[in-house]
């Protein structure tokens, strides 16, 4: 394949994506059954995706779509193997459908009580992220099994229980209102932030599909804020989304070793997307309550300020780490805070600051939670306990390029 | 959509309570039972008899096996139903959420299978 027959692909795709989701949602939201949708468009999503790269995208993507999945609503109406009440629904649709061909006019826009639909309190939390990969984007099973870890099979297994308790259960497909939307936004909001972190956490973007996971995660992201501008923490959410994504390259020096947070060159992050990131926190902070997303939004935007200061601000970020531990009781939040304390008190205040979390059974195998320990024994110069917390951390660890860093750690510690 | 409303609670600690706080939960469900019959969504609805009246019965081979006592033996029993009609999960959830054994006890939320 050429440089330009990928890059056709590559557009088919991204366009086919973002009607398909569009299509099923409109489907869905006016039959309840999310796989009835997708069976509905499957056929004109692939003929998209062969067809469009070969021979061009449509002028009018939506209406191709529209006019393949009418068609195949009539077929599967005439074949009548569901039930009475499904055959009439499906029939509205295609009427409805037709209509709106007909009268040029694009199709509503019902991504979001999709999302709704699919991160609703009913649904199992786990399941909630793939949900929305899959029917928002389309991803098929397997491509969301590799990115979480788990087998294609049980991914499918779940995929598919979700799309039956949707349908069977009579869960709404509408967005919220009031104080029951903050509370439901949640949810969609970790759903996105999950995808968006499997997608990250593969540094190198090795593996094409946890790249282009991030990016969708930044994508959904942005559609939650085009949709809901006036929700502060979409709005968090998305900047937390950017600022990551404008580090992501300096993750790693040249030889592809791993380059932590406080060594990286700041002129390597991406200032297009800082820039970005830092409008949207100013927006978020202005339009009411500070959650979750924004306040770890603001720890990032004190860190990059290292671009103009030299150094991170260590102060504001022990501040955030306050609010958000008084919030989660997280005890992630409390190494962060403790990493934090280290720079503002010194290593043994940091110290301190873990040893009241170190009971945490939650802890005894998180990584992070051991390679802070380890630095900052290092620090405060205890080098037997330093050289424990390293080994452990490093058995901990499964990214090579990290265990490589730590491992050049400890041969560091002076013997 | 038609849902049923499956009430479990703790038998053994409902027959122990005091009288006063059995009629203060008797008056809960009767305003609860009031307030979906306001709503226009009640079905049907009643409140079963302790799981010590219960009978399984069971077919195998031809032969009916009758049992004393319910299905399982579990730390919460079924002890009422309500069937409502309702426009969608969230709505079903919010009634179940205000009955009375929501609080003491577990409600399941059950969508009828319309044949």
């Amino acid at each position: 394949m050429t440089r330009d027959d990928e890059q056709a692909r590559r557009s088919a795709e991204i366009v086919t994506r973002r009607s398909y989701g569009k299509l099923i949602a409109f489907l869905a939201a006016r039959t309840g059954d999310v796989a009835g949708a997708e069976d509905a468009l499957s056929d004109a999503f692939a003929t998209a995706l062969a067809d469009w790269p070969r021979s061009g995208i449509p002028v009018n993507p939506e209406a191709w779509l529209m006019a393949v999945a009418r068609r195949k609503l009539i077929d599967s109406a005439r074949r009548a193997r569901t039930g009475l009440q499904a055959v009439d629904q499906l029939r509205l649709v295609a009427a409805e459908l037709e209509e709106m061909a007909a009268a040029n006019k694009t199709i509503p826009d019902d991504r979001l009580a999709l999302m709704f639909a699919c991160a609703h309190p009913a649904i199992d939390a786990a399941v909630r992220a793939p949900l929305i990969l899959q029917t928002i984007l389309g991803f098929d099973a397997a491509a969301i099994a590799a990115s979480f870890l788990i087998s294609p099979a049980a991914m499918s297994q779940r995929l598919v229980r979700a799309k039956t308790k949707i349908r069977d259960a009579g869960v709404p497909f509408r967005v919220p209102d009031g104080g029951e939307l903050r509370e439901r936004l949640d949810a969609v909001l970790d759903a996105i932030y999950a995808a968006f972190s499997e997608g990250w956490s593969d540094p190198a973007g090795t593996e094409t599909r946890r790249r282009d996971l991030a990016e969708e995660g930044i994508w959904l992201g942005r559609l939650l804020v085009s949709l809901l501008p006036n929700e502060p923490e979409a709005i968090g959410l998305l900047a937390l989304m950017l600022y990551a994504e404008a580090r992501r390259g300096a993750r790693r020096d040249a030889q592809g070793a791993y380059v932590p947070l406080a060594d990286q060159d700041p002129t390597r992050w991406d200032a297009q997307l800082l820039h970005e990131a830092e409008a949207l926190l100013q927006r978020a902070s202005v339009r009411g309550p500070t959650g979750r997303y924004q306040l770890e939004a603001a720890v990032q935007s004190a860190h990059v300020i290292r671009r103009l200061t030299g150094r991170s601000d260590w102060h504001a970020i022990e501040r955030i780490y306050d609010t958000l531990l008084a919030m989660t009781g997280s005890p992630v939040v409390a190494i962060n805070r403790a990493i934090a304390m280290a720079e503002t008190r010194g290593a043994r205040a940091g110290l301190a600051e873990l040893d009241r979390w170190s009971g945490d059974a939650r802890l005894a195998d998180y990584q992070p939670y051991w390679a802070a320990r380890a630095g900052l024994l290092a620090r405060a110069g205890d080098i037997e306990a330093a050289r424990h917390a390293f080994d452990i951390a490093i058995g901990l660890e499964s990214d090579p390029a990290v265990r490589g860093f730590l491992q050049q750690r400890r041969a560091e510690l002076a013997s | 959509m038609k849902y049923m409303l499956l009430l479990y609670g703790n038998e053994a600690q409902m027959q122990g309570r005091p009288k006063a706080a059995a009629d203060q939960a008797l008056a809960a469900y009767g305003a609860y039972t009031e307030a979906m019959k306001k709503a226009g969504i009640l079905l049907d609805g009643n409140r079963l008899k302790p799981t010590n009246s219960a009978s399984t019965v069971r077919v195998a081979n031809g032969n009916t096996k009758v049992l004393d006592g319910p299905y399982a033996e579990t730390k919460e029993q079924l002890g009422g139903y309500y069937m409502i009609d309702v426009p969608d999960l969230d709505a079903a959830l919010s009634w179940a959420a205000r009955c009375p054994a929501a609080s003491h006890g577990t409600v399941e939320v059950r969508p009828i299978w319309v044949m």
